[in-house]
């Protein structure tokens, strides 16, 4: 399988051939949660998730570079189980977390590995191809990514450093440090790592488990977290939509998306929202109407939702003020956790 | 627009899709792109497909229509509920559009239609000088300085696209839209399967839009060392330095963080395109050769390295006299002859003319 090893294996847990693996070498889930014996291995697992509950990354021999057998076993193990627990116990706020927390330490070893062997032909650079179709290939200036395999993982990301403005581009390509080439790749592993959980069937409560998944279970409800407005006040995007409309000046229709579907966020209904449109130089109100209930999702049409801040920079429409305090959405303006 | 201005557009129209059909290419995959077109500048009939040229042909010199659109999109089912289209891929798109440029010649050359009592003022006015509603449509008359500014933006942006995208010059093809701006369309490539989120990336780098001090070498940390770019480095790196001068951008870097993000944001180095068409994977788009119902102009190939002329290039309907009532304040170039400025006059024009006057508003058939 593409030349993975043991070691593959116990750095990258989730990839495709660790579950032929693990019956290769005789064992079952079925062993793991009732064999007393292997409760060790049980434990390593709950020591992961712990670890990612707590917003930390799981550490062990391994990536103080012990690459014994049996260690190698007990890593690629741990996580098989740690999602068989995550899975019984089908808490998303877990998983999500794990999912997280084990992207980033296969990150570290990703990092690590591409650094060491130069990209293009190597085992790292086989991961990531087999992992996200990336095709990373080494260059003197850096690590050359396509910029469409570079922005098809970049585009999610909030942070201004990202952008690919902000990034050397020459030729069709993306120049960037083994760091970054790993950290490009974060969110997509933790979204494998999350789907390869779900495509997981949950087996039956074993007694192997039981005590830690009722504990896992009460760690969930405190994390869960809850929103609440704590200001009535609209945005700084909306504030000047408002004010244009106001004027009587042309608000353009990204803009009018954008002031509906927000409104629509906060409650508001078509009847109240429709006026605000009146003073617009093209107002007509049937196709005001119209255009609101088709966002509105009313009819059994889809709703829209409010476009992401990061879209309306691009469109124009975002007039950022300090107050706005690194919110990813409008509907974010105001907000805190409880 | 009334009935006899309806009529004489259509004819026009008609007869130009008779005489020049050559001039609209049949896009490739032709079965997988949906289509959709509007009469008399009335509402957008769309989810439409066409098996084949013939059938394409036929929609065109049996309807009509003042515009006529084709999506960069390919689809599973063309004509299905948007939803249900089953996406495939889309080629990349650019808009450049003159009115987004804010050049000042604008003030010049607008003129406002009421939406009200439908006289014409121009646009200095402000509001309608007739009845003094507020209800206006700005419309514009060809201006070579507009077209010239947004030919540099084509060219700006074929540089990006060349050079820092790594596309091949002969893959990019830009069109005159037949009013105010020009459109490039990019031959099938590996940007295709992007969705908008990831257009929308490319379209801030072609803007040179987000740019942050610390990319270009200036750190956030008060005396921290600089490390600006050089004049050859690849891409906006390299760029800026050029726009700005090799001093200038040391001095506006040693100016601190804050400084430098603002002269980042004023560089005005990016490729003025409208990020709306671009980041649109759903968009029906104007065709190629055919009539931009805005202006009866076509949408024509811009070609390389020559001087175009747009106001005569696209100027392709009939050059027949029809009599029209025309109110038009400013004078205009089109298709090589000089028009105007009426006065709600009576007058017989060439039919292009007149159906650019009535397309715009300012005229009504006789």
């Amino acid at each position: 399988m593409k030349g993975f090893g043991t070691l593959e294996y116990a750095q990258y847990p989730f990839l495709e051939g660790v579950g032929r693996y693990v019956k290769d070498s005789g064992f079952g889930i079925e062993q793991f949660g009732h064999d007393s014996d292997l409760i060790p291995y049980v434990d390593r697992a709950m020591e992961r998730i712990m670890a990612a509950t707590r917003g930390q990354i799981y550490s062990s021999e391994l990536d103080r570079g012990d690459i014994d057998h049996t260690l190698l076993d007990k890593e690629t193990f741990s996580f098989v189980i740690a999602v068989i627990i995550l899975k019984i116990c089908g808490k998303h706020s877990l998983i999500k977390r794990f999912a997280l927390a084990e992207s980033r330490r296969a990150e570290k070893f990703l990092e690590r590995n591409l650094g060491r062997d130069s990209g293009g032909g190597s085992t790292t650079a086989k991961v990531l191809a087999e992992l996200f179709s990336v095709d990373v290939r080494y260059n003197p200036r850096g690590y050359a990514i396509p910029i469409s395999d570079y922005i098809r993982h970049s585009a999610h990301f909030h942070e201004r450093e990202w952008k690919l403005v902000n990034r050397m581009v020459t030729g069709g390509d993306v120049l960037l440090s083994a760091h970054q080439a790993v950290r490009l790749l974060r969110h997509e592993l933790g979204n494998y790592i999350q789907n390869h959980i779900t495509r997981v069937s949950a087996p039956p409560m074993m007694p192997n488990f039981a005590g830690h998944i009722a504990k896992l279970n009460e760690i969930a409800k405190e994390l869960e977290p809850e929103y609440v407005v704590v200001s009535g006040e609209h945005p700084p995007c909306i504030k000047h939509a408002l004010e244009v409309l106001k004027r009587g000046e042309n608000l353009p229709h990204s803009g009018r998306f954008m002031l509906a579907t927000f409104l629509f966020g906060r409650g508001w209904t078509v009847e109240k929202i429709a006026p605000l449109f009146k003073d617009a130089p093209d107002y007509n109100e049937r196709t005001t109407m119209y255009q609101l209930k088709s966002i509105s999702g009313g009819d059994g049409k889809t709703r829209y939702n409010c476009p992401l801040c990061d879209k309306l920079r691009t469109q124009n429409l975002c007039h950022e003020t300090a107050e706005c305090n690194g919110i990813v959405s409008p509907l974010q303006f105001g907000t805190r956790r409880k | 627009m009334n009935e006899a201005d309806a009529a004489l557009v259509t004819g026009a129209i008609k007869k130009y899709y008779l005489d020049h059909h050559d001039m609209v290419p049949t896009p490739d995959k032709i079965s997988r792109r949906e289509f959709g077109y509007q009469v008399g500048g009335g509402s957008m009939v769309r989810h439409l497909s066409y098996a084949d040229e013939r059938a394409l042909r036929v929609m065109l010199v049996g309807t009509a229509p003042s515009d006529v659109y084709c999506s960069n999109a390919c689809y599973r089912f063309p004509t299905f509920a948007m939803k249900e289209k089953s996406w495939l891929d889309a080629s990349l798109i650019f808009d450049i559009d003159a009115k987004d440029l804010g050049l000042p010649c604008r003030v010049g050359h607008s003129i406002l239609v009421c939406a009200e009592c439908a006289r014409v003022s121009p646009a200095a006015a402000g509001k309608c000088a007739a009845c003094q509603s507020q209800k206006v449509t700005v419309r514009s008359l060809p201006c070579t300085k507009c077209a010239a500014a947004s030919l540099k933006e084509v060219a700006k942006l074929r540089e990006i696209l060349v050079d820092d995208l790594g596309m091949d010059d002969s893959s990019i093809h830009v069109y005159f839209s037949g009013n105010e701006g020009f459109h490039v369309h990019v031959d099938p490539g590996s940007f295709d399967a992007l969705g908008s989120r990831e257009r929308a990336e490319l379209a801030d780098y072609i803007m040179f839009k987000g740019a942050i001090p610390e990319a270009y070498g200036v750190p956030r940390a008060p005396g921290a060392k600089l490390g600006l770019p050089g004049p050859d480095d690849p891409g906006w790196r390299g760029r800026l330095v050029r726009s700005l001068g090799a001093a200038p951008a040391k001095k506006a870097a040693r100016a601190g963080h804050a400084e430098f993000q603002k002269t980042l944001g004023s560089a005005g180095i990016g490729a003025r395109i409208d990020p709306q068409v671009t980041t649109d994977i759903h968009r029906i788009f104007r065709m190629p050769g055919s009539i931009n119902g805005k202006s009866g102009l076509a949408k024509v190939p811009v070609p390389d390295g020559s001087k175009f002329d747009a106001y005569t290039e696209s100027c392709l309907i009939d050059s027949a006299k029809v009599d029209i009532t025309a109110e038009c304040p400013h004078r205009f170039v089109l298709g090589g002859r000089r028009f105007g400025p009426y006065s709600a006059k009576d007058t017989s024009v060439e039919l292009y003319a007149a159906v650019y006057m009535i397309c715009k508003g300012f005229a009504a058939a006789r």
